[in-house]
């Protein structure tokens, strides 16, 4: 199946929103299912009342949306409240917390937030502090889920995050980063300059946001560099919008480039602008892309996109091709690869096999 | 058309072709099954409910025997919404009990359009009583009883307040009896439609009764909350209304809503908007004769 034809209607809906306006019935059948599954459908409902379609769609339709931006506006609220506490626990650390993803973009209000979704809130502290934001965490109440010795040892010494730490009253969960990618991963980055760069938020004070150009680079390392595709379609959603929202200022596109050369991450910058560009129609200038400080050879492109586009497609029954499943697989495996060396990570799957083996037959 | 008009075997291919919507109050459900046990429920159970056979459907479920070796071994049944499985698979034997539990999560999880308070609500004369009721406190049995002596149901779970006009919306589906409450139905109303039980779930046995012709033909209609009632069934307990305290009313629903925090605002103001609208009564009863005496002196 061509991109063209490929996950539609959503695909158009996403390029261009304003098509809301026209959708039959039975299309709008399938947007819902679509978008829901892709966790797209808040976006959808927020941007029809922003442009104003939002009388325009047919009434079995409105109720849906009606319910998706109720749903948007609480997830906002709460990432918000949930930001000030990450805040108030942090306040005594030495050096900056970021905010990082969904939280950066509701609090900063930058295009992706209308009518995102969140699930967990992740935060990048300095290295060197992150026993203590560890310690301060646990003080106001997060704490490190039921995990035993081998996780624990696994996170810390070759991840780059702790092991998730969930409030012990309000269940939410928060993922405290020291960089953007493991220890172990293929590509090495250092979190150094998007620590120096960050941004300073008003409110809540004492937390930032990571520089436009370090907010592109980290979604885009954390969709290719990942083996999770569930939320893929959403993160070069997010991209999207910050590229088209960031290119506004001419400077922008430079010094994306030299930021991703910097951070040596230019290889998942090159990915996510050819899949933005093809899946979404974003405006990335042609001499952007030749310029990406590393781009894979000639031969294996068709073949990189092909799993990806595979890997955006899996949101819904009615958007996969046919290899799907082995593409997916593919990615995973990819992921993994790219997470730890051979030696590293085959016996980790061992262990985390045999484990699994062994709760089966408890 | 209605679902009745259908025979066992013409819905019974429809439900495996996954060419079937149903009309459930303000929803319309496809659902997709290969079991002859849905079909037969749906048949007993649905006969009143129109089938919906426009091109865009609110929820699409199945119900029907997981994927993969485990099948062959012990047969077990599994809900989907949209290919996603929100429960783990259950004995075979509980695919109808799936259904409805699965149609409940369809609406709690989606529609949040309303106000979602987990309670039954019933109607006579144009005024609406709502039942909160904690799990054990015979508040389905009390809604079963109600609806086959008269009452209107509109839902015996999950009460939907219109965020437009704060009235209560109905779905009419068929109210889940528990255990003893099964027999005790079946004693005092002979002739109410009760379906096959499924026995061993994780609330016991579970059995559905059948709504009243009325309750889904009306099930558009929207009804005005007049009361709030919150049943207790006591051994040996005569049936009295006592007065219960607004403020309480309001806290217990919103704690046991499924949407109240998500509302924010709101939900606040609908649900006090629902309390100011409404009388607030504790109800205790052992009998159920005396019990309906006590509600149609109430709505008279």
């Amino acid at each position: 199946m061509t991109l063209a034809r490929q996950c539609q209607p959503l695909l158009d809906i996403l390029r261009d929103p304003r098509g809301m306006a026209t959708l039959d019935l039975k299309s709008w059948d399938l947007l819902l299912r679509q978008a829901g599954a892709a966790g797209l459908l808040s976006r959808l409902a927020v941007l029809a009342e922003m442009l104003g379609l939002s009388n325009r769609v047919p009434d079995a339709v409105k109720p849906h949306l009606t319910a998706a931006r109720s749903v948007a506006t609480k997830q906002r609220q709460a990432v918000r409240w949930e930001a000030r506490r990450v805040a108030r626990a942090l306040a005594d650390i030495d050096g900056p917390v970021l905010l990082l993803k969904g939280a950066a973009y509701a609090i900063a209000d930058l295009p992706p937030a209308a009518g995102r979704l969140f699930g967990d809130i992740d935060i990048l502290v300095p290295r060197a502090q992150l026993d203590q934001a560890e310690a301060a965490l646990m003080l106001a109440g997060w704490h490190t889920q039921k995990q035993d010795d081998y996780d624990q040892r696994y996170y810390r010494r070759w991840m780059h995050e702790l092991p998730p730490m969930t409030h012990i009253r309000r269940g939410t969960v928060l993922d405290v980063h020291h960089n953007l990618l493991p220890e172990t991963a293929r590509i090495r980055t250092t979190a150094d300059p998007i620590l120096d760069a960050a941004q300073a938020l008003a409110d809540p004070t004492g937390l930032y946001i990571p520089a436009d150009t370090d907010l592109v680079l980290h979604s885009a390392c954390h969709l290719f560099h990942e083996g999770e595709w569930d939320h893929g379609l959403r993160d070069l959603v997010d991209l999207d919008a910050m590229l088209r929202a960031f290119a506004k200022s001419s400077a922008f596109w430079p010094a994306l480039l030299a930021r991703a050369q910097l951070l040596n991450l230019g290889r998942p910058l090159y990915y996510a602008l050819d899949c933005c560009r093809r899946w979404l129609h974003t405006p990335i200038p042609d001499d952007v892309i030749a310029a990406c400080p590393s781009r894979p050879p000639a031969w294996q492109r068709p073949l990189m996109r092909s799993l990806f586009d595979a890997g955006l497609a899996s949101v819904h029954p009615t958007c996969r091709g046919r290899f799907a499943r082995l593409a997916t697989f593919i990615l995973f495996v990819r992921g993994h690869y790219l997470r730890m060396p051979w030696h590293l990570l085959l016996p980790h799957l061992l262990h985390q096999a045999l484990r699994r083996n062994q709760e089966q037959n408890r | 058309m209605k679902l009745g008009d259908l025979t066992l075997s013409q819905l019974h291919h429809r439900l495996a072709d996954n060419d079937l919507a149903l009309r459930t109050g303000p929803f319309v459900t496809r659902i997709h099954s290969p079991m002859l046990q849905v079909a037969e429920s749906l048949l007993q159970l649905y006969a009143d409910f129109p089938l919906d056979e426009g091109e865009f459907r609110d929820f699409h479920v199945r119900v029907g025997p997981p994927l993969g070796l485990r099948r062959w071994l012990r047969p077990q049944i599994n809900f989907w919404y949209d290919g996603h499985s929100p429960f783990k698979p259950l004995p075979a034997n509980h695919a109808f009990a799936l259904l409805e539990w699965g149609l409940n999560w369809c609406v709690a999880g989606h529609a949040h359009h309303y106000l979602m308070l987990h309670a039954a609500v019933l109607e006579k004369n144009g005024r609406a009583v709502v039942l909160p009721g904690d799990p054990g406190a015979g508040k389905s049995t009390l809604t079963a009883a109600l609806m086959l002596s008269g009452w209107r149901l509109l839902s015996d779970e999950i009460t939907l307040v219109d965020r437009d006009d704060g009235l209560l919306v109905g779905l009419a589906r068929p109210v889940s009896l528990k255990n003893a409450s099964i027999d005790v139905i079946r004693r005092a109303f002979p002739d109410a439609v009760i379906g096959a039980p499924a026995y061993d779930t994780h609330k016991g046995t579970v059995a559905h009764v059948r709504p009243s012709a009325d309750s889904v033909a009306r099930v558009g209609e929207k009804a005005r909350p007049a009361w709030v009632v919150f049943p207790r069934w006591r051994e040996g307990c005569p049936a009295r209304l006592n007065p219960h305290s607004r403020a309480d009313a309001f806290l217990h629903t919103a704690s046991h809503a499924f949407n109240y925090s998500l509302l924010g605002g709101l939900g606040f103001e609908l649900n006090a908007a629902l309390m100011d609208a409404c009388a607030c009564h504790d109800f205790e009863y052992s009998n159920l004769d005396e019990a309906l005496q006590v509600f149609s002196e109430l709505a008279a």
